[in-house]
Parts: C-alpha cells; structure tokens; sequence
C-alpha cells in the first residue's frame, strides 16, 4: 500500500511542522517553570543551615517533619477550607451561571462581564475591603446592629468564616464561567421533556441538568479548589494566626523562618494533594455519564 | 358562509356518544405580546381519537400544544382532561406526554433508559417496569437497541424512542409537535402508517400538531384547521376537505382552482355565476341561501373534480374551455396547469396510464358536475 504511506508521511510531517508553532511556549515553560520546580524539590531533600542558608546533603528529614501533627492540622483546615469554598462557589455559582445562560442572549455578554468585573481591581485591594466590611465596627456589624437583628457586634474579621467568606468572593468567577458555558450548551427541551416525564424539579436537576453539565461542574470546582488550597493573602489578612493555611506555612517557612528545604517539602505536598484531587474529579467525571446508571 | 350541495359529507359529530370527552378546550386565549397567538380556541377530542391540529408555522398551534401539555398558560379560557380542569396543575403532573420535535432525548441515557424515564419518577415498581418497557419497545419495534445511547440511532430510531417514551406512561392524551417532521419524505411515509396503527392498536388518544396537510389527511380522525391564532373549522379529513368553509381552508388543504366572480340571474336550483375576468363565460353554480344577486363571491374547485376532454361535452352546462399551459409528469399520475380565461391557471390531473397525454398549446374542454365546486362569499 504505497499510496497510504505517502498519506502517512505527508500528515506526520504535517503535524511536525506545526509542532514548531508550539516550541516558544514549551521553551518559556521548561525556563521558568520545569527548571525551578526541580530546583525545589531537590531543595526540598536539603536541610537548613544555621543562618537560613540550605546545606546540600540528602535528607527526608523535611518530609518527616511534615509528619507533625501541628503541620498535620494545618493541611487538614486548609482541606476542608478549599473544600468548603469550592461547596459554596457551587450552590452560589450554580444558580447564577443557569440564570445568566438562560436570559436573553443579548444581555448575557452583560451579565458575564459583570461576573468578571471584581478582576479589574487588584486582589488585595478588595480583600482590603473585606477588612473593612468584617471589621469589628464594620459596615456588616453596622447594618446588623441598626437592623436589630444583633445586639452585639459579631466576631467576624480573623476568623475562619471570614477566610471561608474571602475565598467565595475571589473565586465565585472561576466556578460560573465554565458553569455558564456547560448550562448555555444545554437544550432546554431536555428540562421540558424532563418535566413532562413526571419529573419533579428536583429530579429535573438531578436526573438530567447535573449529568449533562458535568463537565462544567467539574471544570468549576478545579478552578476553584486549586488556588483555594494554596492561596495564602486571603488566610493572612482576613484569617490571622488562627486560620493559617498551607499557603502561608510556605510563605512563612521561606521568610520568616528561612527555612527552604521545610518549604519546598510543603510545597511538594500541596502539589500532591492537589493532583489527588484533579485526578479524582475526572475519575468522577468519567465514570458513566451519570448518576441514572444501570436500571 | 358557504352553502354547499351534493358531495358526500360525514356528519362532524359522528359518534358524540355518552362518554365525555378526554380534552376538553374552553375557549383559551394566548397573548404574546399585543398579538394573539391563540384567540379563543375550543376543541374537544374524544377518547382513542386521533385529532390534529393543522396550519401554517405560526398559525398558534404549537402553542395550544404547549398549554395543554403546562409549559405555556393561558391568559384566559381553560384546559380540561378527563373533566379536570388543569390550569393549577404543573406538566410534571398532567396525565399528557408530549412527543417534541427534536425529540428531546436524554442524550447521557440509554434507549432503555430513556423509555424508562417517565415510570421511574413516578415510582413503578423496577420489576413492572422492565416488563412495560420491554413492552412498548417490542411495540415500536426496537427491540435489541435498549443499550444504544440516542447519538448511535438513526433519525427513524430516535423518533421511535420518543415515540416510546410518552407510550409506556399510558397517558390519558399522547401530543405530537410535529412528530414526523424531521424525517426525510420515505421514512416519512412509513412512519405515518405506523404511527396510525400504533395508535390504533393501543387505544391511544393523540392531539398532533403539523403543517403538513396530507400527513393530517391520512392519520387524522379529525382535523381543526389553524390560522392567525383561530380555529376556522373542525371535522373529519374529508369533511374540510370537501367542504372547507373559508377560502383559507380551501386553500391550505389541497390545491384550490378558484375564480372571483359576481352572483347573477337565479335558477331553477342554482345562481349564474358571472366570473369576473370577462373572457370566462358565465356558468351555473349551487349557491344555496345568500346568494343574492350582484354579491361577490369566489367559486373554487378541486383539481381532481375536473374531467378534461378534447370534444365538447354533451349535456353540460358546467364547462369551460382552457389551454394547456405546462404539464408535469409525476408518475402515477400527471398535473396540468391550464390557462382560463385571461389571467387563471388551473390545475386537473389524470392518472399516469392515460395514452394519449395532453401537450402544452392543447385547447381542452374542462367539465364537471353541478354541484362539485364551492362557494365563498365575500
């Protein structure tokens, strides 16, 4: 079959020359992105000098550390802070994501925008805001007391909530963009058919909008559950010393205590745990289609 | 109104016996906007009868099917089924199953999955309902599909599986928008023959929306014809056939070779009609009551009413001569476009076994019997 390997060739060379196209990117990324992350993790199998400096020795010893049940707590209340925001982001994104694919097409571009608009002001500036509004005799304290429904202003500012709260706040986008674009795909004669079908609205969801937007869903909260995780200004400013979370553990073993190879063996472990989840959202995701498997 | 002789006409109301009706109509009015796409509609459809709704797109029909399926409610009138009235009652709740257009298949679930949607949210026991599904598949003959999702179905499949889906819920009322629409012309015709004897054979009641007037023909108990949001006239298929009561009617269901003309002299038992193009020579026509002399009028008749001979018929008076102006070959039978008169084309028709066809420049002497035509006033 001489004329199918001509065609062969041809598309291999083809698929060659356009493998070109994306040699600036991998160089860019194997720079500046490859090269560092090899260099902390073998950071992180180095150990400290006296004065902050990394003595070049192998060791576990980081790793063991980050046994402790003190770095243990932190992981977990990082966990279960990124889990709750991700939780949050989709009751909230959900909702908002259908309302905005489902109205006129013409103010959708609109509505998206508005979504996005938060992104225009620098992050810290905004969770300076947050600052404000959850302080002590803040504009939320304020309201509440004037509105009678406290008596007392509530500890808001440096507690987990708040961090909790900020997290929402940044990353409610990240979860409505890909919601928006999995509801916008969706037939709505499939709901109708749904509802005709007996299908009370509950099991309208259920049954037929989750398991069609699913990969939305999934893209959602992987958006927002990675920089959840690893964030660190919003547990710093809004959290304080209660509410440390991963993210500031490396920020403060890197300049606080100077002590890089304990960093970078953080590090390691918020990578691993973050793959752990992406690779368990697709498993999720790719099992069947849907929750209305078998019969 | 139209008055109207000989033809043969079935009574509409053929078997208006004890039994109420399944859908009940009552005058339901649709605003969209300051338009009215449904003004005042009432019909009733009886039990294992076969009603369609038949009209141009945006003729309203889509959406009284919409109504009474509970997608769209009315702004006034109401919506009984099974004596019930079902404006406080949401879709998921009606006793009607609707068949879309696009078919609406879930697209994550199975065929069997999907034929089982309705029973499962209702909470049919799994047992029961294996066994109804397995039924209805055997019944649209899909029998072997049950794991194939709906993207690995053919159109004519899929249109099964929707068909399949609303069955097995034993609805008091199964509508279809439009269920054949999207197939192409064979499988089409097909679907209709079985569509009728799926119905048939199950007893069904089914409200069917379609602009298609032969599909309407051929499955229909009864047709409403739509237009404008109104209903213009409710019957058996030959009943609006035979004896449309507008022009619309006419017009929409078959061709319709009309001529304007005046009402003249009364005769013994019809009117002179004196046909406004002045090369078209008077001729008598049944009028009935109304026809009063000098009133205008439209007579119009169907293609398949006039013989076409090349002598002068003897003994007629119902006749009028014409040109071939172009003949087209069909098959089983051949169409004439036939110039009378100075300005109308008309059409007749003779089946395809005729020897001796007819050529474009033929002069033919086209006839027919007295009370064959119909009369609109204007």
């Amino acid at each position: 079959m001489p004329s199918d390997d001509v065609s062969h060739t041809s598309v291999a060379q083809d698929s060659c020359r356009s493998c070109w196209l994306a040699a600036p990117g991998l160089l860019w990324l194997a720079l500046f992105f490859l090269v560092p992350l090899g260099l902390v993790f073998t950071i992180s199998f180095a150990s400290r000098g006296t004065y902050g400096g990394i003595v070049w020795e192998f060791t576990w010893a980081n790793y063991v550390d980050l046994l402790h049940p003190l770095y243990g707590k932190i992981l977990a209340q990082s966990l279960w802070y990124a889990t709750l925001t991700t939780a949050i982001c989709f009751l909230l994104g959900f909702p908002l994501a259908y309302v905005i694919a489902r109205s006129p097409a013409r103010w959708q571009p609109v509505l998206l925008l508005l979504v996005m608009l938060p992104f225009w002001t620098n992050f810290l500036v905004r969770t300076y805001a947050w600052m404000i509004l959850l302080r002590h005799d803040g504009l939320t304290n304020n309201v509440l007391l004037a509105l009678g429904l406290i008596t007392e202003p509530l500890e808001l500012l440096y507690t987990p909530t708040a961090v909790v709260i900020g997290l929402v706040y940044g990353y409610l986008p990240f979860m409505v963009l890909p919601l928006y674009v999995a509801v916008e795909r969706l037939d709505p004669v499939l709901v109708e058919a749904a509802w005709d079908l007996y299908a009370s609205r509950w099991a309208v969801l259920t049954r037929v909008v989750m398991p069609l937007t699913m990969p939305g869903i999934v893209g959602g909260c992987i958006l927002v559950f990675i920089p959840s995780i690893g964030s660190f200004i919003t547990p710093d400013l809004l959290g304080g010393a209660r509410s440390m979370m991963i993210g500031n553990l490396i920020q403060h073993e890197y300049l606080v205590v100077r002590d890089w190879p304990l960093g970078s063996a953080v590090s390691f472990v918020l990578m691993a745990i973050v793959m752990a989840a992406v690779v368990l959202y697709y498993r999720q995701a790719s099992r069947g289609d849907g929750p209305l498997e078998g019969r | 109104m139209a008055t109207f002789s000989t033809s043969p006409v079935i009574a509409s109301d053929q078997s208006l016996s004890s039994a109420s009706p399944t859908i009940d109509i009552r005058a339901i009015v649709r605003n969209h906007g300051s338009v009215a796409a449904v003004d005042h509609v009432s019909f009733q459809v009886r039990r294992g009868e076969f009603f369609s709704i038949l009209g141009p797109s945006g003729a309203g029909k889509t959406s009284v099917l919409r109504i009474v399926a509970g997608f769209e409610d009315p702004d006034a009138g109401d919506v009984l089924i099974d004596g019930r009235s079902m404006l406080d009652v949401p879709p998921n709740r009606r006793p009607v199953n609707l068949v879309f257009q696009s078919y609406a298949l879930f697209p994550h679930l199975t065929v069997f999955e999907n034929v089982a949607f309705g029973l499962k949210m209702r909470r049919v026991p799994t047992a029961l309902i294996d066994e109804q599904v397995r039924q209805t598949l055997t019944m649209v003959k899909l029998v072997g599909k049950e794991g194939r999702k709906p993207a690995q179905l053919s159109g004519g499949e899929q249109q099964r599986v929707a068909l399949a889906r609303a069955l097995v819920n034993k609805p008091a009322v199964v509508l279809l928008d439009e269920p054949l629409a999207a197939l192409d012309q064979q499988l089409r015709q097909a679907m209709q023959v079985e569509l009728k004897s799926i119905q048939e054979q199950a007893g069904l009641t089914c409200v069917c929306v379609t602009h298609h007037q032969e599909e309407a023909m051929m499955m229909s108990d009864r047709i409403a014809v739509m237009h404008q949001g109104r209903m213009w006239q409710v019957g058996t298929p030959r009943e609006v056939y035979e004896n449309p009561r507008t022009l619309f009617v006419s017009r929409f269901l078959g061709v319709s070779n009309e001529l304007p003309g005046r009402v003249g002299e009364a005769m013994e038992d019809a009117h002179l009609l004196q046909p406004a193009d002045d090369r078209v020579p008077a001729f008598p026509v049944r009028m009935g009551s109304g026809a009063s002399p000098g009133r205008s009028v439209t007579w119009s008749i169907r293609p398949e009413r006039l013989r076409m001979s090349r002598e002068r018929p003897v003994n007629s008076d119902s006749m009028l001569t014409g040109v071939i102006e172009k003949v087209l070959f069909a098959g089983s039978e051949t169409k004439y476009l036939i110039r009378v008169g100075h300005e109308t084309l008309w059409e007749a028709r003779t089946t395809g076994a005729v020897q001796l066809p007819y050529a474009p420049g033929d002069p033919v002497f086209l006839h027919w019997a007295l009370g064959d035509g119909r009369v609109f006033f204007e």
